[in-house]
């Protein structure tokens, strides 16, 4: 039976497909999103899907609740109900909506609304892998696979034709003829890899803003890539005077102060792909996030060298971000730009606010490779 | 229409029939009344879809209940949430049953439900309601529909966008005030111009003739402009825009449908916390005394804690109301309110207070007849109930980042939850001026009561209001304590700094 409601659904999908283009700018600089779900799903709030009403602002003017504690303890956040503040009244509206798209659909958006050329899978990258998956009833198995649920509704169903149930003293009895099995289904898929090596520089001039700059770009980035390539392999480096490779986790959230030495970060960078990531297996993708505020000429001339010499010709992509900051020179991108022109595969972009996050991306993958 | 009563209505199973007809019987013996009411059985996707619809099987089409739909679905697929039971306000009542629930589920539903319908009979905030919505619904959407064949799916779509942003700009008392055309009050008294003294042969010349024409013209015109419109600030704004503003008739109309059944489902949240308490009240009582048998206990009990389960920094209406309703019961039973309980202080003798008064059922019963939840909790949330069942306010510490208990004082407590419940938490606008400045624009007021509105939000609904009163729109509030004036005139939003 078709709902009623599936009409309103269908058109609900469709203006969250087309808000979500429209509003994908304030996403991206807002960093009102991300949380993976489960394996490839991410869930995406579009809080401004509610028409705007009159409505009191400040929402954190508390409520009431109830158990037990002292005054003065803190109530975990899930608790609290931030929108309504602890509202009985039953006000109406003030529905957070989360949207959940594949990780492919919200490429497909991604593309379409940067209007990224789509980046081919490598050569020698290709492999195939097979995967079994277990997706299929069969009718014969081993007892370890039966299927409790289709074998009780297969025994059901004949006992109800055969008269034999009594819904007054349901016993169910399955005979051989009523099992059913769990059986699998081999899957080829094509695979290729991509290393994603993120750098920043963690230098007393990065502030927590440009960190967070720095998180909003690389998820997204990070998002479409995935879709690209399976098995996508990502390593943070951090640097200030020294460059040490991180988890995810010290890479977002590391403040340390120091001077700067951006070579040491590709030599490092370099290190690992030599030793890991041979490049016809891989494709490479290197992103950077300085201020760009080195701390020596000639440190960046070893820098220039590094990325002319071995990086680039090794890497599908190298990205440079320049965050704006109070502190630095902001010398490092113009060294870059005046020095090495031809390369195609060298990408600066100067990202001065959260608003520049998008264009800043469009910067990066506008390109493809 | 895919989902008929009729065709649903049998298929309550010969075994559900039977329970229902046990439990509709005990629910009688206590003294519930309530219209005839007919349960249906969906299953879980269907009863997403009736309660993204608010109930009803039929509405009008609109991408808000795709939405709603959607979040149901998607809660329900990850676990989060589960509709045991929806019941309409309706003659007779409809109440919807899940297919997949066990029949103690099942039996505790119907006696809850019973609760709902007794309440909805007799409550008298319901007393205005329309009882045929059900009917009303079902013509509200084919009138849509038949307004979108007519001028356009977009049309008709965006102008209910625009609506459901002022939907909830009623007067939820006014179904209650008998309006009459009532004469202006008292002749207008004559205009009266100030004459410059002088001896009477001079008259005419220190005030002359024309002059004084004048002057008379000028006050009347002035009075004129001053005559307000509407005369007194005007709560139910979408009245004041359905009788006043330019709008098409199928508008209007759109406009008429999304303000009746703004007001049908109005008491639902006037009452929440009576409503649902009663309805729990009911379903824990015809289930322990008389339904339940020893199989079903444990599922029971199971199912009810979870329904009146407490969530530290909320309110839960099913657990409040529920607590309420056996408080009242037990202190007008034991006779625990007046002047002598108000005045004794001693703690042990007002603990055991019982003087055998027996008045608790009756005084529930009348309760339920003329309270709603903000006189309900006003009258019967005392500080002894506050205590035992530990309420607290919190509040937000910005030093921690994290919300806190903030104290454990009833009067505070009290003060915020009645707040909270004030308007639904709402802020309280008016229409004050249809003819502001004398040109036509259209002027909102904010009774500030403590909090600012959220301005990019306020701004944003001025937007939609512009293209019902085809005029400019503007919003006096205060912000940070100082008057301000939000306008949008049709391209761009301004603002103005206003003496209070």
């Amino acid at each position: 039976m078709v709902l009623n409601i599936e009409q309103d659904y269908l058109r609900f999908r469709q203006i969250v497909r087309g808000r979500i283009k429209q509003d994908l700018k304030k996403y991206i600089s807002q960093g009102e999103l991300i949380g993976k779900k489960g394996k490839d799903f991410v869930s995406i709030p579009i809080p401004q899907i509610e028409m705007p009403n009159f409505r009191f602002g400040r929402r954190n003017t508390g409520g009431v609740g109830q158990g037990d504690g002292e005054p003065g303890t803190p109530l975990s956040p899930g608790d609290v109900d931030e929108d309504g503040a602890g509202q009985a009244g039953n006000a109406p509206g003030g529905h957070i909506l989360e949207v959940d798209l594949t990780m492919e659909e919200l490429a497909q958006i991604l593309a379409e609304e940067l209007e990224l050329p789509r980046i081919q899978p490598k050569g020698s990258a290709r492999l195939r892998t097979e995967r079994d998956r277990y997706s299929q009833i069969s009718k014969v198995g081993p007892e370890s696979l039966r299927h409790f649920k289709r074998t009780y509704k297969e025994a059901l169903k004949r006992q109800i034709t055969a008269g034999t149930y009594d819904p007054l003293n349901p016993y169910i009895v399955p005979i051989h003829e009523d099992k059913r099995y769990l059986s699998w289904k081999t899957k080829q898929r094509p695979e290729s890899n991509a290393l994603i090596l993120y750098m920043m520089d963690v230098s007393g001039s990065m502030g927590d803003e440009q960190k967070d700059i720095v998180r909003v770009e690389s998820f997204w980035i990070d998002t479409w890539i995935q879709t690209n390539y399976n098995g996508v392999v990502t390593r943070y480096i951090i640097h200030d005077a020294v460059a040490q490779e991180v988890d995810a986790e010290t890479f977002f959230h590391t403040r340390e102060s120091g001077g700067t030495v951006i070579s040491s970060a590709y030599e490092l960078c370099l290190k690992i792909i030599d030793e890991e990531y041979p490049q016809d297996l891989w494709n490479i993708y290197i992103f950077h996030f300085s201020d760009g505020d080195n701390w020596s000429g000639g440190d960046t001339d070893r820098c220039i060298n590094l990325l002319k010499t071995n990086l680039l010709p090794r890497v599908n992509l190298f990205g440079y971000g320049q965050v704006e900051s109070t502190y630095g020179s902001g010398q490092f991108i113009r060294e870059l730009e005046n020095n090495i022109a031809d390369a195609d595969n060298l990408v600066t972009s100067r990202i001065e606010n959260r608003e520049d996050i998008y264009q800043s991306i469009k910067d990066f993958l506008g390109k493809g490779k | 229409m895919s989902l008929t009563v009729q065709s649903r209505r049998q298929s309550l199973t010969p075994e559900l029939t039977r329970l229902n007809r046990e439990i509709e019987e005990h629910a009688r013996e206590y003294g519930l009344d309530f219209y005839e009411t007919f349960f249906e059985i969906l299953d879980f996707e269907e009863m997403n879809m009736v309660a993204a619809y608010g109930g009803f099987p039929n509405r009008y089409p609109h991408w808000k209940f795709g939405m709603e739909y959607e979040r149901l679905n998607k809660s329900y697929a990850y676990g989060l949430h589960k509709i045991y039971e929806m019941v309409i306000n309706n003659d007779p009542c409809y109440a919807y049953l899940l297919e997949c629930n066990h029949l103690v589920d099942q039996k505790l539903v119907m006696a809850h439900v019973y609760g709902h319908c007794d309440f909805f009979k007799n409550n008298i905030w319901f007393s205005k309601t329309n009882r045929k919505m059900m009917d009303t619904m079902a013509n509200h959407a084919t009138k849509v529909r038949k307004y979108i064949d007519k001028y356009g799916l977009d049309a008709v779509e965006s102008f209910i966008d625009i609506c459901l942003s002022i939907d909830d700009l009623i007067d939820h008392h006014s179904v209650f005030i008998e309006r009459k055309a009532k004469p202006r009050e008292g002749a207008e008294e004559p205009i009266i111009i100030k004459k410059i003294a002088s001896s009477e042969y001079m008259d005419d010349f220190i005030n002359p003739k024309e002059f004084m024409d004048q002057q008379k013209q000028k006050l009347e015109e002035e009075r004129q402009r001053r005559r307000r419109f509407p005369e007194q600030p005007q709560k139910d704004i979408l009245l004041f825009l359905i009788e006043h503003g330019p709008l098409e008739t199928w508008q209007r109309d759109i406009l008429w449908m999304i303000r009746e059944e703004a007001y049908y489902f109005a008491p639902q949240a006037q009452t929440k916390i009576m409503n649902e308490g009663w309805a729990t009240y009911w379903h824990a009582k015809i289930m322990t005394e008389r339904a339940l048998n020893d199989a079903e206990v444990i599922d029971f009990a199971d199912h009810h804690s979870g329904t009146v389960a407490a969530h530290p920094g909320q309110i839960n209406p099913y657990r409040l109301g529920f607590e309420l309703w056996k408080d009242i019961e037990d202190r007008w039973n034991k006779g625990k309110f007046g002047k002598d309980y108000d005045e004794c202080d001693d703690y042990i003798s007002k603990r055991e207070w019982d003087i055998g008064l027996g008045l608790g059922r009756e005084k529930i019963f009348e309760t339920r007849r003329v309270h709603n939840d903000i006189t309900f909790i006003d009258a019967f949330f005392t500080e002894e109930f506050c205590h035992e069942h530990k309420f607290f306010t919190y509040h937000f510490n910005a030093e921690r980042g994290v919300y806190e208990i903030a104290d454990r004082n009833w009067k505070s407590v009290k003060h915020k939850l009645l707040f909270s419940l004030t308007n639904f938490g709402q802020p309280f606008i008016y229409v004050t001026d249809g003819n502001f400045e004398n040109r036509g624009e259209l002027l909102l007021e904010h009774r500030h009561e403590g909090i600012d509105l959220r301005i990019d939000y306020a701004k944003d609904t001025l937007r939609n209001l512009y293209p019902i009163w085809s005029r400019p729109v503007h919003l006096k509030t205060l912000v940070e304590g100082k008057g301000k004036m939000f306008t949008f005139d049709g391209e761009k939003h301004s603002e103005r700094k206003t003496d209070g």
